[in-house]
This record gives C-alpha cells, structure tokens and sequence, in this order.
C-alpha cells in the first residue's frame, strides 16, 4: 500500500463552511480523493458534479416482520426486546392484543426473530442507501446517500472511507479529503478514525466555542494532528481573539481567519467553489494558503 | 403540544429558532419545557439560563464476559448483530468491544453456560433547570466518545415528560438521533436556509418526516442570501412556509454573543409569537 496522507475536516457544529471549504480544497488540489462523509446532508456532490461511474447498495440494517398467519400474539418477543419496539395493541378482531412492532423504536438486534416459538418474526435489509464513486473535474469523488428513515450512518462512513482507500490506490493519488459532518457521534468517530490530520472549521459564536472544544476532545483521544480555521472571524472579532487564544493555549495552530464573504454563498448558488468562481474575492487566496499550509506541515 | 425544532443541514438555525420560541411562549405566560436533544452538540445553555434542579446520568447495559466460565462456543458473538464481540474458539480468546455494544442483550440469551453478565456504562447527562414556577429547561448531553446518544436523548423525552407545552430542538441529520427526537412530536418546524445546501438537505428531511407521518412547516432563515429555489419547491410540494427570517448581519452578532433576537427587538417578539400561533393552528387541524 502506498502511504496516503487522509485529511479529515470536521466542525462539531454545523453550518460553520466545512463543505464549502472543502469544495475549495478539492478545486485546488491535484488529483485528489475526495471523500463526502456527511451521509446524513450529502451537499459536496452538488459543487463537484461527480459522473458516478460506479454504484452500490448499502444495508444499513435490518427490520423485524412479523408473519400473522403464524404468531400467536403470545407476547413472548415482546418480553425480550429492550427497545419497547413491540406492542400489545388491542384491535377489533384482537380482543386480546395483536402484537405489532414499531419500527421508529426497532434497532433490528434480531433477539425478538431468534426467541419466537413459531418463528414468525423474519428480519428484512434495508437496503435503499447508496454509494457512489466517480469523477469530477480534478479528481475522483466517492460519496453515499443515506435513505431518509434508515439507520447505521456510521457504517455508511465507514464504507465512504474504505471505497476512498480502494479509489486511491487505484488512482494512485496520496491525498484523500474527508468533508465530515456535524457533531460528536457514530458518523464523526468513522469520519476521523485513521485521519493524518483533522481540520476543524469553527465561528465566532458562542456555540461555535462550545462545540470547537467538545470536537477537539474527540480528536485527542485518536491522536491525530489538529488544526483550525476561524470562518466568518468578522461576526465577532472578540470571540474570534478568544477562539485562538483558546487554541494557542492547546497548541492547536489556527491555519487561517476568513472574513465573512457573500461570494461564498454565490459560488455554491451556481455550484462552483468560491476559489473557482471568484478567485479574487478576498476569502480565495487565503483559502489557498490554508490548504497549502495544512497538505505541508507535517 | 410537543413542537419540534429540526433540519437535515446543520447550522441553520434550529437553536436560534427554538430558543426564541420558548422565550416569547414564556412571555405569553405559557407553562413550557425546551428540551435541548442535540445530545451531540447541545447549545440551548448558552442562550438560557436556570436553576439546576436535577442532574441525571444515563447509562446502558454493557456486556461482560467471564472467562472462566466461558465455553468459547462462539454462540454469543453469532447472535450479535453489531459485531460487538470477537470469539477465538481455538486461541480460547473472548473480547466485548464496548463502542459497539448496542444494550440488546442477545448475547445473554445466546449463551448456555451462564457466562454473560452486564455492567453499567455511562453515555451522558440529562439536566433540568428551571427558570421561573412552569418553564423548564431540560438537556440531553452525551459524553464525548460515545457513537449513539439516542438513549440520552430517549432519557432527556422521558424526564421532559408532557407539559402543556414542550419544545424540541433537534440534532442535525435524518439518522436515528433525528428520528429518536421527532418521534414524540405533534409538529416538525423544518429551518432551512435558501441555498442549494439548504434545499438540498430540507428535501431530505421532508422525504424522512412523509414517511414517519408527521405534520411539518418550513422556517427560511437567511433569507435574501441565497437564491429562491426554496420558495418555488415549497408552493409545488404544498408545505407550509410558516417565516421567513432575512439574513441580517446584526442578527448574526446577537446570536453570536449568545443573545435572544426576541428579547432585544421587540417586533421579532411579535413575529416569533405569531410563529407560535401559526403552529398551534396547523396542529388543530
């Protein structure tokens, strides 16, 4: 295997720029693997208009069903199960309680299937998500769509990740960018796992503080080489002073401030990145020294 | 009522809608709970402050294996569906994986020489405050580190409890935490903002909240930044666009000091209440 340098930009809070940012990164860097981890609120797609020459299913899991030709609502499924995800609910022709599950509570463990006397519980895939690997105009691109209702998000980024590694060696490019997605949960572990680097996108907000030092206490625990960026600086000067005294106390280098720019929110109207659509706003080369800054300090 | 506050893009402004709801319903003298379900990133205690009246913890069971009891059958780790457990039948090695142990409690019932007890593992917090005699704050807070804080916040809905008025600001997303959160809800107020991002993720959101049956609104913030896509898409789907909010640098200050729009301007009072009421109207129907 070659060694291949895999940057992960997460932000904890959402809506901070991470996916416009990394739009940017992937217009600048040369045959790059770009990996949409956000499977949740794919957008990445909608800059870099992959052409998906390949396709996959993904079972994001499994639901119980329930065979009435067979039960006998005896209930002994429901005593079993610990996600009150099967009920007794008394119906017209079932003075004594027709057994039902309820799939918003199912996490599909199969102990309800494998404990029926009658086995008349099946477990059905779900398998409506889907992955994709394709070009787009400097690189390959893999990203996922996770079908609304489904589950399992952090699998699905686990394979984003796994499908990157394959499409890297394939290509043979040493740099894979991973555009992560909000929080702190199953997702964001999978998106940073096994990173060089992690770059978090951060604001001048107070929510935007709260939620820096939560991801970076993530972070910490899988040793992984930290950097910032402060977007939208300009909001609120104070808190951004506070945000990098905050990091210089950590030893987490800022890599960049960018001011809030406009022309951000027009180059995704007409889905290009703002370095591609208005290399002279001021935001564009300061994203430039970010990237070449966080590709080269080791 | 329960009202709960969701996007499928995060940073929209789902707290800044949430939490400007629950202070002008406080205004109107109405008994409320906010309940913070954004276990992952929970920011409503920057914006409101109450008096901590209960602290709980959450945990979930965690499977132990002994191993001296311990046949090495490989039955347990067959029956666990998360591929929480490794088996080395012929090395005589048995592991839990913690992260992965999702509290099924299958591996209990697989294993026939009573091998398999649980210990308890703790996920989060879920605090109440209290602000005034009937208007609570509740939060649900996971600890860093763990994968699913769907049961901080089932822990968070349960302390909340059914007030007459019970506001949910929820996680990001359309995976199971969203889900967790709006399943209790009467209503769905959807933020979005009008970008090919917003409108991109909102229809997500949409197609998830159709299949789970439940009424929704949409709440375009920023609005003038983008472009008016929303809008169109909006009156061809039929959903009810309940404010539009402008984007507003001066906005953006005050919610980046942790400021209520609502509290400081008085006409966003008025606007925001009229939010509340178009919502109750919605769900009467």
């Amino acid at each position: 295997m070659r060694k291949v340098n895999q940057i992960s930009v997460l932000s904890g809070k959402g809506g901070t720029g991470k996916t416009s940012l990394v739009a940017a990164f992937a217009t600048l860097a040369h045959n790059p693997v770009i990996a949409d981890c956000d499977v949740d609120a794919a957008n990445l797609y909608l800059v870099l208009h992959p052409d998906n020459y390949k396709e996959g299913a993904f079972v994001s899991g499994h639901k119980a069903v329930i065979n009435y030709n067979t039960c006998t609502h005896c209930g002994l499924c429901m005593t079993y199960c610990r996600f009150d995800a099967i009920e007794r609910k008394i119906q017209k022709d079932f003075p004594k309680g027709k057994i039902t599950i309820d799939y918003l509570n199912c996490d599909g463990c199969r102990l309800c299937s494998r404990v029926c006397p009658e086995q008349a519980i099946t477990m059905v895939p779900e398998d409506n998500s889907r992955w994709f690997v394709g070009n787009y105009r400097n690189g390959k691109m893999v990203h996922a769509r996770l079908s609304p209702g489904e589950e399992n998000s952090g699998k699905l980024v686990s394979k984003v990740r796994e499908l990157a590694r394959e499409t890297a060696e394939e290509a043979a490019t040493d740099l894979i960018l991973i555009d992560g997605p909000p929080g702190t949960g199953c997702s964001a572990i999978a998106s940073l796992t096994g990173a060089d680097k992690v770059l978090v996108v951060t604001e001048p907000t107070g929510s935007g503080l709260h939620d820096l030092v939560r991801i970076m206490e993530l972070v910490e625990k899988f040793q992984v080489k930290r950097y910032v960026v402060i977007n939208k600086y300009d909001l609120n000067d104070q808190l951004a002073e506070e945000i990098q005294e905050w990091c210089n106390k950590e030893q987490i280098p800022v890599l960049g401030m960018i001011p809030f720019d406009p022309q951000i929110v027009h180059a995704m109207v007409q889905c290009k990145s703002i370095t591609e659509w208005a290399p002279d706003a001021p935001a564009s080369p300061l994203i430039k020294e970010i990237f070449e800054r966080l590709v080269n300090e080791e | 009522m329960k009202i709960a506050i969701a996007s499928g893009k995060g940073g929209t402004g789902k707290t800044f809608v949430a939490t400007n709801l629950f202070y002008v319903a406080v205004q109107d003298g109405r008994h409320v709970t906010l309940a913070d379900c954004d276990a992952e990133e929970p920011n409503v205690s920057g914006f409101l402050k109450g008096k901590t009246i209960r602290k709980k913890t959450v945990s979930q069971n965690l499977a132990v294996i002994d191993p001296e009891k311990c046949v090495y059958c490989g039955k347990c780790r067959d029956w666990c569906i998360y591929n929480a457990i490794i088996c080395l039948e012929e090395q005589r090695k048995i592991y839990v994986l913690d992260d992965l142990c999702h509290d099924c409690g299958a591996c209990l019932v697989a294993c026939q020489a009573g091998a398999i007890s649980e210990k308890e593992r703790r996920l989060g917090t879920v605090t109440t405050s209290v602000m005034g005699s009937n208007t609570v704050l509740t939060e649900a807070r996971a600890d860093v580190g763990v994968y699913s804080s769907v049961p901080v916040i089932k822990a968070a809905l349960a302390e909340a409890g059914d007030p007459s008025l019970l506001l949910l600001d929820a996680p990001p997303g359309i995976s199971c935490p969203f889900i967790a959160t709006v399943a209790p809800a009467d209503f769905v107020v959807l933020v979005t903002e009008p970008t090919p991002f917003g409108l991109n993720d909102l229809a997500l959101s949409v197609e998830t909240l159709e299949q789970l049956e439940k009424p929704f609104g949409v709440v375009v913030n920023r609005d003038g930044l983008g472009d008016n896509n929303v809008y169109a898409w909006l009156e061809e789907k039929n959903i009810p666009l309940l404010m539009r909010i402008p984007f507003d640098k001066e906005i953006a200050r005050t919610y980046s000091q942790s400021r209520l729009l609502a509290a400081e301007d008085a006409s966003y009072k008025k606007k925001f209440l009229h939010l509340l009421q178009k919502i109750e109207t919605l769900c009467e129907k």
